[in-house]
C-alpha cells in the first residue's frame, strides 16, 4: 500500500453515508485478543515481539475475509507516516509510539484494521460510516472467527478473553460511536449529557480517543465495562444512549433555528467565509469553523459544499496529512499557511460558481 | 527501564530464585543487589513485611485481602505488586495465578466476575458446555422470577442434559 495514494482520498467511513449521518460520523467496534502461547506485549522481549509479529503477520496476510488486507510493518515507517495512520484512525496513538516490531493489516476501503503488538497482541477494528453497529459487529465477528481458526486465543472460562489490562478483559470489546454535537456544545447542554453518561458507566472521548481533546464538537461515546455483559447487550446500551442523544441534539438544533435563524445563518456563513478566504489558519480554528459549517449544511443554511468534503477536511487538515500532501516537513507556522491554501482549494473545487 | 524494587534507581540485576519449587523474581539496582546477595536469606522477609504494612495503612481495600505477598507468576515472573504499579499483566497465566486478587479487582472495575458472551469455538467442548450451563442457569432464574414455569421446566431439562454430557466427557469428576 502506497501511503501517498491514501492522501488523495479518504476512508469509506468518512463518506457521510449510513443511518443518522448528519450527527453520527462513524460506528466502530474493536476486539482485543491475545495469543495463549506468548507473554503479553509489555512483558515480551524484542525477540519475542518479533516472533509474535511474524506469526500474526503471516496469518493476517492469508486471511480469507470479505476484504483483502494489506499489511504494513508500522515499526519500519517514518514517524510522519505513523502519525498519518493515526490521523486516519487506522492505528492508535499508543501503537504509533510503540517501540519494537509491530504492524497493521488494513483494507483498501480503510474500514478494517488489525493492529499487531499494540497493548494486546491483536487489536481488530471495523469502522462504518454513520450509525451502523450491527454491520460493524457482523464483520468484526466474522474476522475474529477466521483468525480463531488459525491461532489459539488466551481465554479463561471465568474471565473470558484475557487481555494485558483487566479493564478490557471478558469480551475484549470496545463499541464506540463518534457524534458531532455542535448544538449541544453551543448551548452548554452537553454537560448534562456527560453527567448522564458517567452515571451509566459509558466513556466520552475526543476525536482521537483516550486523552484527546474534543475538537470540532466531536465526541466518541463508548463502553467501559467489558465483562459480565454480552457483546450484543453492550452494543444495545450504546445504541439506546445514542438514540437519546441524537434526539436531544436535533431538538436543540431545531430550537436554535426557530429562535434565531438569522443569527445562526450569519454564524455558519461567516465560518464558511473565513474558511474560503483565510490565508493562514490553525488546526484548532479550522476544526471549530468546519464544525459550524457542517451544522449549517445539515440544517440547509449552506448549500455550496457537500458533507463528505467537510468530513474529509477534518482529517486532511491534520498536521501529518498536510505534510504528506506537500511532500515536506512543515513547521507549525508553515502548516497554517498550507492548511489555509488547501482548504481554499478544496472549497473552490467543490463549488465551481465561486471559483476564480 | 525497570526500576529497582527497593529504591528508584534503574534495575540492572534480575535475579530469579528457585527454592523448593517456588520461583521468585527480583529486579535490583547494583547497590541493592549487593546487599541482597550478601544477606539473602532471612532479613528479606522482614523488609517485605514492613513495606506491606505501609501499603495497608493507605490502601484499606487490599489490606485484609493480601495478608502476604503472592509468589510471582511462574510463567512470566511478574508479581502482583509489579502489576499494580504497571497496570498491565505479564501473561495469560496471571489470570489463573492471581485469580483471587484479580477477581476482587475485576469486580471493582466491571461489577461482575463472570464472562458472558462470545466463546472461542476452538475451546475444548467442556468449557463451552460450562458456558452453556451458566447461561441456562441464568435464564432459568429469570424464567422463575417471571413465573414462566413452562419455560423454566424446559430450561431445567436442558441443564440436566448439558450436565450429563459434561459428566460423561470428563470421567474424572
Amino acid at each position: 500500500m502506497n501511503l501517498d495514494v491514501l492522501t488523495q482520498r479518504s476512508g469509506e467511513w468518512l463518506r457521510g453515508t449510513g443511518p443518522e449521518a448528519d450527527i453520527v460520523i462513524s460506528s466502530r467496534i474493536r476486539l482485543a485478543r491475545n495469543l495463549a502461547e506468548f507473554p503479553f506485549v509489555n512483558r515480551a522481549s524484542d525477540a519475542v515481539r518479533a516472533q509474535i509479529e511474524d506469526f500474526l503477520r503471516e496469518r493476517i496476510e492469508k486471511l480469507q475475509g470479505r476484504r483483502p488486507l494489506t499489511y504494513l510493518r508500522t515499526s519500519d515507517l517514518e514517524p510522519l507516516d505513523r502519525q498519518f495512520l493515526v490521523e486516519r484512525q487506522l492505528i492508535s496513538r499508543e501503537h504509533a509510539e510503540d517501540h519494537g516490531q509491530c504492524g497493521v493489516g488494513v483494507s483498501s476501503e480503510e474500514n478494517v484494521s488489525l493492529m499487531v503488538n499494540e497493548e494486546d497482541h491483536l487489536r481488530m477494528q471495523v469502522l462504518r460510516s454513520g450509525m451502523d453497529l450491527d454491520a460493524a459487529w457482523a464483520e468484526i465477528n466474522e474476522i475474529d472467527d477466521l483468525m480463531e481458526q488459525e491461532v489459539a486465543y488466551a481465554f479463561d472460562s471465568q474471565f473470558g478473553y484475557l487481555t494485558a489490562c483487566p479493564t478490557n478483559v471478558g469480551t475484549g470489546i470496545r463499541v464506540s460511536v463518534m457524534l458531532h454535537l455542535p448544538a449541544l456544545v453551543a448551548t452548554k447542554e452537553i454537560q448534562k449529557v456527560f453527567q448522564a453518561l458517567q452515571k451509566i458507566g459509558l466513556a466520552v472521548r475526543g476525536l482521537y480517543g483516550e486523552g484527546s481533546q474534543a475538537m470540532g464538537d466531536f465526541y466518541q461515546i463508548s463502553n467501559q465495562v467489558t465483562l459480565g455483559k454480552s457483546e450484543i447487550d453492550i452494543m444495545k446500551s450504546i445504541k439506546d444512549v445514542v438514540a437519546q442523544i441524537l434526539g436531544y441534539e436535533r431538538r436543540v438544533r431545531t430550537a436554535l433555528v426557530k429562535e434565531n435563524r438569522q443569527a445562526l445563518h450569519d454564524q455558519v456563513s461567516r465560518a464558511f467565509g473565513i474558511l474560503q478566504n483565510a490565508q493562514t489558519i490553525s488546526s484548532e480554528e479550522t476544526m471549530h469553523l468546519l464544525s459550524s459549517v457542517r451544522m449549517g449544511v445539515n440544517l440547509g443554511l449552506i448549500d455550496d459544499v457537500e458533507i463528505p468534503t467537510v468530513n474529509e477536511l477534518f482529517i486532511q487538515t491534520q498536521p501529518a496529512h498536510l505534510q504528506k500532501l506537500r511532500h515536506q516537513k512543515l513547521e507549525s507556522a508553515e502548516r497554517n499557511i498550507a492548511r489555509a491554501a488547501y482548504i481554499r482549494q478544496r472549497l473552490a473545487e467543490n463549488n465551481p460558481h465561486t471559483s476564480a | 527501564m525497570k526500576k529497582c524494587e527497593h529504591c528508584s534507581k534503574p534495575a540492572v540485576l534480575h535475579i530469579t530464585e528457585l527454592q523448593d519449587g517456588s520461583v521468585e523474581a527480583h529486579h535490583l539496582c547494583e547497590s541493592c543487589a549487593k546487599e541482597y546477595l550478601t544477606q539473602n536469606s532471612e532479613p528479606e522477609s522482614v523488609e517485605v513485611e514492613s513495606s506491606l504494612s505501609i501499603d495497608e495503612s493507605d490502601d484499606s481495600e487490599t489490606s485484609e485481602a493480601v495478608p502476604q505477598e503472592q509468589p510471582p507468576c511462574p510463567n512470566c515472573g511478574i508479581t502482583f505488586k509489579e502489576f499494580r504499579s504497571l497496570g498491565r499483566l505479564g501473561c495469560a497465566h496471571d489470570y489463573s495465578h492471581f485469580r483471587e486478587e484479580l477477581t476482587r479487582l475485576i469486580e471493582n472495575i466491571h461489577s461482575e466476575v463472570q464472562h458472558v458472551g462470545k466463546v472461542p469455538k476452538r475451546q475444548p467442548d467442556a468449557s463451552r458446555q460450562q458456558f452453556d450451563l451458566i447461561r441456562l442457569k441464568l435464564q432459568l432464574k429469570e424464567a422463575i422470577d417471571e413465573e414462566n414455569y413452562e419455560k423454566a421446566a424446559g430450561l431445567r431439562d436442558q441443564i440436566r442434559q448439558v450436565e450429563l454430557e459434561l459428566r460423561s466427557s470428563s470421567p474424572a469428576t
